[in-house]
């Protein structure tokens, strides 16, 4: 590595205030539904009311004739039958018969499934007209229940001989345990402003997040128009989460209906509208048995996992119920594994990814187990971790198992380190104290406990320009998308410590197609490491670009020169110096300074290119108080200790921890997707989806350790995204199983009141 | 037909008057009839706060609120809350906890405590604020990013500082 942290002020470590910041206090971030057009029309969905039937036909004269309206369209409208594709590969499976068309055609399959598109001059307008339209569906009865489900895939993942590791077992273990249907539920709902220009013919697109530059192409193919044709503006997000910013129909409709009517068509999406519509995620069944040895090491595991998937197979395929098996044995040595899914569709809404997608269930399942063989072994919780985690010794760590299509190869780490200084915190802060001050007085009090294996950065590139004008400024052109994760922040101090500036200089364009047509988006914890190596690489090329420049403006040799504080000088000789504008204007076209031939400019892109992720990893902690009389979980507190390599910026790594702490005790005590008997949601509004408030948060305590560099990236850094939400579910459950006493499995979350109370009563599995 | 009338409101000191509809919300009205988009819109049933306006000094949700009924009123949005290139001092507390992510629920936020902080030194100011009662307040409003932490911290530094000065160097 170069200068990195030797510079005395180092950029790279440092609390910067984000820059995100200001625009948003003051109300002027450019959100989706912000961004208007002359002679817009507005677009209003008409969706299923009905899980499941036949689509006999679709009225729409009464609602094309209302007022205000431009058109209605339906699915016999469309050119073709068009289905959106999966986005993620699953080892080879074909989902071809289970994808979702852009429009219902002859059946209806969930209760919100797109059926039309109104256009009017005004949304209120088109809400009115949306509401004269009639489908007219035969209904069929409604599968809910997955074991009953079309069987999408079924596939294994594992290694080693799980029966030979049970036949020598000392004690066999086994538990069950059931997640709910949950989702990501950002804060703003989804937006789409498509703006067709008809001189150039290209379409604007404001709206679009996540995944700019795949979703660019696919809309491209879609209309059978060239990519370069579309520009994707960047745009604020109000959070992501893995939901937001997948193709959706929605991303398809509104850009047609644009380049159809030759006029910009903007779309803001309801609330009821986004809890019925948008991927929801997490439900699906484990059965795990394990085997161990008389001393409690772990010889081999089975996991059975049924996913419930909704309607249909969408973008994400079925890579939430792939990375459950791949990282199901998580930090723990694991001789033998056997992991099977069955990938069952119901008539509920398609799923996808939601934030830690299949380790907030698989880690858990597997803390559930390995806390009620600790019960059954007569061990205490953390000694039976403690045993089993892999030491630093046993790493890296191949499985013969791959997921995302890399294989899964845990790099270095201290997993049973981090557990004692996660306890040792714990210890620190007085948790144990509470819980037996608690147990004394007569509470139901409860410690949990859950270590956790987490992946990130993911490949295979990622491609970021860095460009310095005139004035000094420095321009990074990213193909990571800003979702509220602060990530304009990190890249321009990571583009600043390479180049020896001040972050205040850097700016940073996220999620633009035509400024960084090659971008692979932000998504799977994968921006800091993946970006922020490109960027990093980018703006060393710069510095040394610039460097070789100023050599010739210092007639100087370029191994004399020093890049820093925005200028370049020779080494003990500060008087003999040019700032980065005078180089950057010196690269001009006409300037004497360049050679024949040679490029101007002072700018530089760089591909990072990786082939194995790099796993950060955890342990949760947390104290909580039951009610056994009414069933109300109470969290007292909650630590978060993650192993993250290097922290850019360590308020952003603690906000980030903090956010999907506060996200995982909602997952598992109170968010909920419940339907009735014949498949109507009955969590469409935010009374009954119901997100924690401050009231039910604590505040959450953070241990950032940066003891294990990440070795496959130039920065060393882990990703830190979904830390703070992955053992949520598991830490909780432990906790609540410890108040109440059970010898088993808590089987289900989230705990809400009703099956708290049921298991106090002795109701649990 | 529409059902129009012609209306008279201030927002953030500035004078508007406008022909709108009787079933348009104060929050639609703002947005999109005025270009205040600062005000967001996360359910438009009045759970989550995003939209959270001063409307006569109290906090209301915008989007239960409609705009004729804003006739008269004195509107105050985020947009009003800078004193041109400096942020507020609650603004910049939320900058320097990381009271914000994606920033979507962030002007909701704002109001809802620059309403509350305003209401309690009208009434006296009270006693020196506690982290409970700010955590009650901003259990108010929605966030699905920050975890609630850097929203309490700020709110409650701010009502701190705002309460030692009107307090002013007195024998405590």
């Amino acid at each position: 590595m170069t200068e990195l942290g030797t510079r005395p002020q180092a950029v790279i470590g440092a609390r910067v205030p984000r820059k995100e910041d200001p625009r948003l206090l003051r109300g002027q971030g450019r959100f989706g539904a912000d961004m208007s057009r002359p002679g817009q029309v507005w677009a209003r969905m008409v969706r299923s009311p009905v899980a499941h039937g036949r689509l006999r036909a679709v009225h729409t004269t009464r609602a094309a004739a209302a007022p205000g309206v431009v058109a209605v369209v339906t699915a016999a409208d469309l050119p073709g039958r068009l289905e959106i594709p999966v986005r993620l590969d699953v080892q080879g499976i074909d989902l071809t018969d289970y994808l979702q068309p852009v429009l219902a055609a002859e059946t209806v399959r969930y209760v919100g499934e797109p059926l039309a598109v109104v256009l009017a001059d005004d949304p209120y307008l088109a809400e009115d007209a949306a509401e004269l339209v009639d489908a007219d569906i035969d209904a069929a009865p409604a599968v809910l229940d997955a074991a009953d489900g079309r069987v999408a895939a079924e596939f294994s993942l594992g290694y080693g001989d799980v029966a030979a590791a049970f036949d020598a077992a000392e004690h066999v273990v086994r538990t069950e345990i059931s997640i709910g249907r949950q989702g990501a539920v950002p804060l703003e709902p989804r937006t789409l402003l498509a703006d067709p220009d008809p001189v150039t013919g290209r379409l604007a697109i404001f709206g679009m997040t996540k995944v700019p530059v795949f979703n660019r192409d696919l809309l491209a193919s879609l209309l059978g128009m060239d990519e370069t044709l579309i520009h994707v503006h960047a745009v604020d997000a109000g959070g992501g989460f893995g939901a937001r910013g997948e193709f959706y129909p929605e991303d398809f409709l509104v850009p047609w209906l644009a380049r159809t009517l030759q006029r910009p068509v903007k779309w803001v999406e309801d609330r009821t509208e986004h809890l019925v519509a948008v991927n929801h995620s997490r439900q699906q069944a484990h059965r795990l048995a394990a085997a161990f040895d008389a001393a409690g090491h772990l010889l081999g595991l089975r996991a059975e996992v049924l996913h419930d998937n909704g309607a249909y197979c969408r973008t994400h395929g079925i890579i939430v119920p792939e990375l459950t098996l791949a990282m199901l044995p998580g930090p723990y040595r694991v001789p033998a594994y056997h992991g099977r899914v069955r990938v069952a569709l119901t008539n509920k809404t398609p799923c996808g990814t939601y934030r830690a997608p299949g380790r907030f269930e698989g880690s858990a399942a597997r803390e559930q187990l390995l806390d009620v063989a600790a019960g059954q072994l007569g061990m205490d919780r953390i000694e039976l971790r403690r045993r089993n985690l892999l030491t630093p010794a046993e790493l890296p760590c191949q499985r013969a198992m791959s997921t995302l299509g890399t294989d899964v190869v845990l790099d270095d780490g201290d997993y049973p380190g981090l557990l004692e200084a996660a306890a040792a915190e714990a210890g620190r802060l007085g948790y144990p104290v509470e819980v037996s001050r608690g147990q004394q007085s007569g509470r139901r009090r409860g410690l949990g406990v859950a270590a956790f294996l987490e992946k990130s950065g993911l490949g295979p590139q990622e491609t970021a320009d860095v460009v310095v004008s005139g004035t000094g400024a420095v321009h990074v052109y990213s193909g990571g998308t800003s979702l509220g994760q602060g990530i304009e922040t990190v890249l321009a101090q990571i583009a600043a410590d390479a180049l020896g500036v001040d972050p205040a200089v850097v700016s940073v364009v996220n999620g633009d197609t035509d400024k960084q047509p090659f971008g692979g988006g932000s998504w799977a914890s994968r921006s800091t490491v993946v970006a922020g190596s490109a960027v990093h690489a980018a703006a060393l090329a710069v510095r040394d670009r610039a460097t070789e420049v100023a050599a010739r403006m210092l007639e100087a040799a370029p191994g004399d020169l020093v890049c820093e504080d925005g200028a370049i000088s020779v080494r003990g000789d500060p008087a003999a110096r040019v700032t980065l504008a005078e180089v950057a204007r010196a690269t001009a076209p006409a300037s004497r300074t360049l050679r024949p031939g040679e490029p101007a400019g002072l700018s530089a892109r760089r591909r990072f290119e990786v082939t194995h992720m790099t796993y950060p990893y955890g342990v949760h902690i947390a104290v909580v108080d039951v009610d056994p009389g009414t069933g109300q979980v109470e969290v007292l507190r909650y630590l978060v200790a993650y192993e993250v390599g290097r922290a850019i910026n360590p308020a952003l790594v603690e906000g980030q921890l903090r956010g999907g702490a506060a996200q995982g005790i909602g997952g598992a005590l109170l968010e909920e997707f419940c339907y009735d008997d014949a498949g109507q949601p009955q969590s469409a509004t935010f009374m009954d989806y119901r997100m924690p408030t401050a009231a039910e948060v604590p505040p959450i305590d953070v241990l950032v350790t940066q003891d294990a560099p990440a070795p496959g990236n130039p920065l060393g850094v882990r990703g830190a995204g979904e830390g703070g939400v992955s053992a949520a579910g598991a830490v909780l459950a432990s906790a609540v199983r410890d108040a109440l006493g059970l010898a088993g499995s808590v089987g289900q979350l989230p705990l809400t009141a009703a099956r708290v109370h049921e298991l106090a009563s002795g109701g649990g599995r | 037909m529409k059902d129009i009338h012609l209306i008279r409101l201030r927002v953030n000191g500035r004078e508007h008057e406008l022909a709108v509809e009787a079933r348009r919300t104060l929050a639609d009205m703002l947005r999109d009839d005025l270009g205040y988009t600062g005000t967001h819109l996360g359910c438009e049933h009045g759970i989550c706060g995003a939209c959270t306006v001063l409307v006569d000094g109290a906090p209301a949700r915008s989007c239960l609120m409609f705009g004729v009924q804003a006739d008269g009123a004195e509107i105050s949005t985020v947009e009003g809350l800078a004193d041109g290139d400096r942020l507020s001092d609650l603004q910049q507390s939320f900058s320097d906890r990381h009271g914000l992510q994606c920033g979507f629920c962030t002007p909701g936020f704002l109001m809802l405590a620059e309403g509350y902080l305003a209401q309690r030194d009208s009434a006296g100011g009270g006693a020196e604020p506690t982290e409970a009662e700010i955590r009650e307040l901003v259990a108010a409003n929605l966030c699905r990013c920050t975890g609630y932490q850097g929203i309490v911290e700020a709110v409650l530094a701010t009502a701190r500082s705002r309460w030692q000065r009107a307090a002013g160097p007195g024998p405590s």
